[in-house]
């Protein structure tokens, strides 16, 4: 197994390691969920050690004494100044869930040897206009509106939870729903939508690589923005490279690492610094290394 | 000698962020909005589930 499979694993199987919960339909009630892991993995997941960032940033800012989290903001940007996508590449469960989903056999343009988007044309115009979409997530449904919605109560709505997030419908809802009866018979309209998302992203995910992380993760696209001056980088040394395209053309995430190796886009799955024949692509923690450097504030 | 400015323009912009985001985690500390993580992590989350 590859060495990132093997970490992704790992990050999974440590983010939800309360085995009980599972068997019981409950969740784990510790001290340790006052800490958020770095990827999406719902804190409702009956399994989960610690808090999702996204939830823990909407429920601050929804909570009645606050209008932000700075706890949350706090970590988050920790993170990505360390990790920046690296996080959804390694560390992200909903990250391996989708690669699993992702080998699911199912015709794919291309034969799903390549990524569909530098194949098909029209796929492409698709994939760059709706790349912007979970920006647009990340503002409204994460930032916005739990603070917009505080009624009379003064409390505001979790909204990429409550109407979007398909990582807590599959991780969170569908096991404690299925261990717990009562729970079933309040199903309505919030769930059919939910559902039919969670749904949506599935059959996306079958069909394209990461299609949730590409169109629609908010922590994708926060950490996104870390990718040109977060410690780990790419680094790609001119000279060496050759212009043959191996590594835009491997990209499944549709980045073309010989135009811009840190591209926000970029998992860092590292497959593009694998593939390179003349080894001019190299990746790590490598904060002090000038060529690296020049590398990356070139690009900012 | 360019590459030396670069370099120490990143850092700086590395140290920057590395500096508001400890205050941010010692500010949301000091909020007591751990607690509030906490309090809605270790109940069943509603929204989250589809429910409410």
């Amino acid at each position: 197994m590859a060495r990132r499979k093997i970490i992704q694993w790992l990050a999974a199987l440590g983010c939800n390691a309360y085995v009980p919960g599972f068997s019981r339909g409950g969740i784990y009630k510790g001290g340790l969920k006052a800490i958020c892991v770095p990827g999406l993995n719902c804190y409702s997941c009956p399994g989960a050690v610690a808090s999702c960032p996204l939830g823990a940033l909407q429920a601050v800012i929804g909570a009645s004494r606050y209008s932000f989290s700075y706890y949350a903001a706090g970590l988050l940007l920790a993170f990505g100044l360390i990790f920046g996508r690296v996080i959804c590449g390694f560390l992200c469960p909903f990250g391996l869930l989708q690669e699993l989903l992702r080998k699911i056999p199912f015709f794919r343009p291309g034969n799903g040897a390549l990524a569909p988007s530098r194949r098909f044309a029209g796929f492409a115009k698709f994939a760059r206009l709706f790349k912007y979409l979970k920006y647009i997530l990340l503002v409204v449904f994460v930032l916005a509106l739990p603070f917009l919605t505080k009624g009379d109560t003064g409390v505001g709505q979790p909204a990429f939870c409550k109407y979007i997030c398909p990582a807590g419908t599959l991780e969170a809802g569908v096991p404690l729903l299925a261990a717990n009866a009562p729970m079933r018979e309040t199903l309505g309209w919030l769930f059919t939508l939910k559902a039919s998302i969670a749904l949506f992203t599935v059959i996306g995910c079958v069909i394209t690589y990461r299609f949730f992380c590409k169109f629609l993760c908010p922590l994708g696209a926060f950490y996104g923005l870390f990718n040109r001056i977060a410690l780990y980088q790419i680094h790609l040394d001119k000279d060496r490279c050759v212009r043959c395209g191996r590594c835009a053309q491997i990209c499944q995430m549709a980045v073309d690492p010989s135009l811009d190796p840190n591209c926000a886009e970029c998992v860092r799955c590292g497959d593009c610094v694998k593939t390179c024949p003349t080894s001019a692509l190299s990746a790590g923690f490598r904060g002090k290394d000038a060529g690296c450097a020049k590398n990356a504030i070139s690009q900012l | 000698m360019r590459t030396a400015v670069t370099a120490r323009r990143l850092r700086a912009i590395r140290l920057f962020i590395f500096v508001i985001s400890i205050i941010f985690i010692l500010a949301g500390w000091y909020r007591g909005e751990i607690r509030t993580v906490l309090i809605k992590a270790t109940l069943i989350c509603l929204e989250c589930i589809g429910i409410g």
